[in-house]
């Protein structure tokens, strides 16, 4: 075999990326250097459907041994990644040992922020971004009678609609004005904050937490700027992540918030890349460099790699697109709709459907909806073909976006 | 165990063995069995595992969600009677044997 792609992260990047060669054809060894044990697996029902006991540690597995035997790609997993020494074109691992490349790709995530305040190392507060993770969430969950969840993203709404589901009081205590800030638009951030009440979710906004209360080393509750303590006997923490760029840095490649990389997704050093979470990267749906965590973005920068490994390098421009599932509520969001000024909210007063459509300097930039799927699609569509759309348009009553698509049909 | 055949637009044949429950799409996908994306992984997100179940089968199959019916009209591959997400039908023993033709691309 002529060649050796070692890729460090054994999450959904990292592993497509592995696919992904292979399926280009590519004869040199590849290698999956992975941190947590076990066969890679997808993050998203973690806090969905796994909590819910819908589907268990065999459906979230990605592929199978036996696909990763016969398509001759190597997990070394629990395995760390100690150096890249960039001079010798080896990475050293943590057990000891090396693993030559002649490309290295960086799959290596982002780890959890921890609130820094008194009380945060009780028993009982937990955050949750690995199988493990949830394996233990729940566990506690079905002992659980009140819950607090600290920051409403996704993750943190998603598992407070679950924990509601199963009865359990849950008090989610968000520091910022609005819930999914620095997710979604104002408009939809109102909206959620709706439903997630309408089912009995207590929400408070402006609720910098504080302190951690506790008994004989159990969390019993949590203490913020300007309210009394709440109870809770188990506390989730959600408060965003961090990108694991270290052995980037400490290999003398530029981070700042995440691995810089090019269009191509090219670090500072061409034989080195960095995808998903970790990387940020200049995104023409946004302005400047961009971090993103989401699976699109995770399997599309994948494939982008791969395909420049083997020979095909195009600049990576997938249009992003996210979901977060609520409760009975599935959010999606196609482009990146942060720092619209222009923002146009339609609801389907018959059946309570909702989306957002969202103008940033002039130009459609992105839909955010709620149970409406074909529109989530249709916008993607829209926007990976570069069509116009003007907010006059979608302001007419009579607009649809699949109309309108088929009117202003995009150039294959 | 129950088995589906996922049939290829060049007619290679692939049987893989589940466990009950499974879904057709994540059947497929964890045993390598190319032509289904699931970019989402399941979550009826992104018409990416999109198949044609087989006529023999058709009325076997649980009727096609709301979401789902939505979805389908964004496959990248054209959209017929038997068209189907593989995410939204789960393998039971009454589906042992289950035939799905893959479509020609899902991207």
């Amino acid at each position: 075999m002529t060649g050796a792609v070692v890729i460090v992260g054994s999450g959904q990047a990292g592993l497509q990326v592995g696919l992904s060669l292979r399926e280009a054809g590519y004869a040199g060894r590849v290698t999956i250097v992975g941190d947590e044990p076990g066969l890679p697996y997808q993050r998203p029902p973690l806090s969905k459907a796994y909590l819910l006991g819908k589907i268990d540690d065999e459906g979230l597995r990605l592929r199978q041994q036996s696909v990763l035997t016969e398509q001759q790609i190597d997990l070394l997993a629990p395995e760390r990644v100690a150096a890249i020494d960039r001079v010798r074109r080896v990475v050293r691992l943590g057990s000891g040992g090396e693993l030559t490349f002649d490309h290295l790709v960086l799959a290596t995530g982002a780890r959890n922020r921890m609130l820094s305040v008194p009380g945060n190392g009780l028993d009982g507060i937990v955050s949750l971004r690995t199988l493990a993770d949830a394996r233990l969430l729940r566990t506690r969950l079905l002992a659980a009678r009140r819950v607090a969840v600290v920051g409403a993203g996704f993750i943190g709404l998603e598992f407070a609609a679950v924990a509601s589901a199963r009865g359990v009081e849950v008090h989610v205590l968000e520091a910022a004005p609005r819930i999914m800030a620095r997710a979604v638009s104002p408009e939809m951030s109102a909206y959620f904050l709706g439903r997630h009440a309408e089912r009995g979710v207590t929400i408070s906004l402006d609720a910098a937490v504080t302190e951690f209360v506790g008994q004989d080393g159990r969390v019993a509750g949590v203490r913020t700027a300007n309210s009394a303590i709440v109870a809770a006997d188990l506390v989730l923490v959600g408060i965003g992540v961090q990108p694991n760029d270290e052995i980037a840095s400490a290999a003398g490649l530029p981070v700042e918030n995440g691995v810089l990389v090019d269009a191509h997704l090219v670090t500072a050093d061409p034989a080195i890349s960095a995808i998903g979470d970790c990387a940020a990267h200049p995104n023409a749906f946004g302005d400047g460099l961009v971090r993103l965590e989401s699976v699109q973005n995770a399997v599309d920068q994948a494939r982008t790699v791969a395909a420049r490994i083997t020979g095909h390098p195009e600049p990576y421009r997938a249009v992003p697109w996210f979901w977060s599932d609520q409760g009975p509520n599935k959010l999606q969001i196609a482009g990146l709709t942060a720092g619209a000024e222009v923002r146009i909210a339609k609801r389907d007063e018959a059946t309570g459907r909702f989306m957002v459509f969202c103008f940033r300097q002039g130009r459609f930039s992105g839909l955010e909806t709620v149970n409406r799927p074909a529109d989530h699609m249709a916008a993607r569509k829209l926007l990976g073909g570069h069509r116009s759309l003007t907010p006059a348009q979608v302001e007419a009553e009579t607009f649809s976006l699949k109309d309108f698509l088929v009117s202003h049909p995009v150039a294959a | 165990m129950p088995n589906v055949t996922y049939i290829a637009v060049d007619g290679s044949r692939r049987v893989v063995e589940t466990e009950d429950g499974t879904s057709v799409m994540h059947a497929a996908v964890s045993n390598g069995v190319a032509g289904i994306a699931a970019d989402c992984g399941g979550a009826a997100s992104c018409a990416t595992c999109h198949v044609y179940v087989d006529e023999a089968w058709l009325d076997r199959v649980p009727p096609v969600g709301d979401d789902e019916n939505d979805m389908l009209n964004c496959t990248a591959s054209e959209r017929r009677p038997n068209s189907r997400l593989s995410c939204q039908i789960n393998v039971s023993p009454d589906l042992d044997g289950l035939v799905v033709h893959l479509p020609e691309t899902q991207l």
